[in-house]
């Protein structure tokens, strides 16, 4: 009744690989909107987490935990791309290496 | 079981399309068919309402203002079409390398057993839609408003303080602060404008 069709070891396994790319695009890429959506990425390989741990122990929890995940994800991701569209009015430009004003 | 697979491939290959292309209006496209999938992925957990979820939020709220942002900082500017590309040529030799480093996290993870309950805690699995089974959108109404009703609130608290972050960022800059002259002027109209209704 409780088995699933996949073990629980391959969500854990296709969830960590999908994290560690978002990981390796914030890190390579220096376009911002490229590295929002890797935090994006991110985001929904946690979710991916929690529905199957939710779905190993039956308990609805963990959907709720992936509710308040996507809407703590949408408010990011506007306040990301509103930062993104201030920086690129004043600086004019898209890489991130190049916006070191708080750098000091 | 073969879904599941599928489904992983797809994950798996749009989300290194994302990251990995040249143009951000390729990563959305690539975004958006993992976001199809992993809304696919959420209904082989019996999570109907997170499918639904993600389509509408992510694919149907968060993409667009992606696409919006791409679209408005494009127009006329050349270089943000093409994102910059720090990635020096040696680095394509350590392609491999990563692919073989997530592959082994991968194999590592999925041979692992992960102990879980034999028995049904709180819900059990059955027909979809009806109040008491897994998944069930009512179950996760009742759980929100009841047992998470705090985090549901705070989330509220969240999202006002976004919206007023992304105004004050985005938004155009606040008017000077008004002259007393001003000021005077505009109370003498309204104290006008008071008298003159009161006439009629």
């Amino acid at each position: 009744m409780n088995a699933m069709a996949v073990p629980l070891s391959s969500y854990i396994a296709l969830s960590a690989v999908i994290f560690f790319i978002g990981v390796a695009g914030v890190i390579v890429r220096r376009n911002p909107l490229i590295m929002l959506m890797s935090i994006e990425l991110m985001f929904n390989a946690a979710n991916l987490l929690f529905a199957a741990f939710a779905r190993a122990w039956l308990q609805n929890a963990g959907h709720i935990f992936v509710f308040l995940v996507i809407t703590v994800a949408a408010a990011e991701a506007a306040i990301g791309l509103a930062i993104v569209v201030t920086v690129f009015r004043s600086a004019e430009t898209v890489d991130v290496d190049d916006v070191a004003l708080m750098k000091g | 079981m073969v879904a599941f697979w599928i489904l992983a491939v797809v994950l798996l290959g749009s989300a290194i399309w994302c990251v990995t292309a040249k143009k951000p209006v390729y990563s959305v496209v690539a975004l958006l068919l993992h976001f199809a999938a992993l809304a696919a992925t959420y209904l082989t957990l019996n999570a109907e309402f997170l499918a639904v979820i993600q389509i509408i939020v992510y694919s149907g709220a968060i993409l667009i203002l992606f696409l919006f942002v791409i679209a408005l900082l494009s127009s006329g500017v050349a270089p943000f079409a093409t994102g910059p590309d720090r990635l020096p040529k040696i680095a394509y030799a350590a392609i491999p390398l990563v692919l073989i480093a997530l592959g082994f996290l991968a194999w590592a993870l999925a041979r692992t057993t992960v102990a879980t309950p034999a028995t049904s805690t709180s819900s059990t699995l059955g027909p979809v839609g009806t109040a008491g089974v897994f998944g069930s959108v009512a179950d996760f109404g009742t759980a929100l408003f009841t047992t998470y009703l705090l985090p549901f609130e705070v989330t509220a608290l969240i999202l006002m303080v976004a919206v007023i972050g992304v105004v004050l960022l985005a938004g155009d800059s606040p008017p000077d602060v008004p002259s007393k002259k001003h000021v005077e002027e505009v109370r003498r109209e309204m104290r006008e404008a008071i008298v003159r209704g009161g006439d009629q």
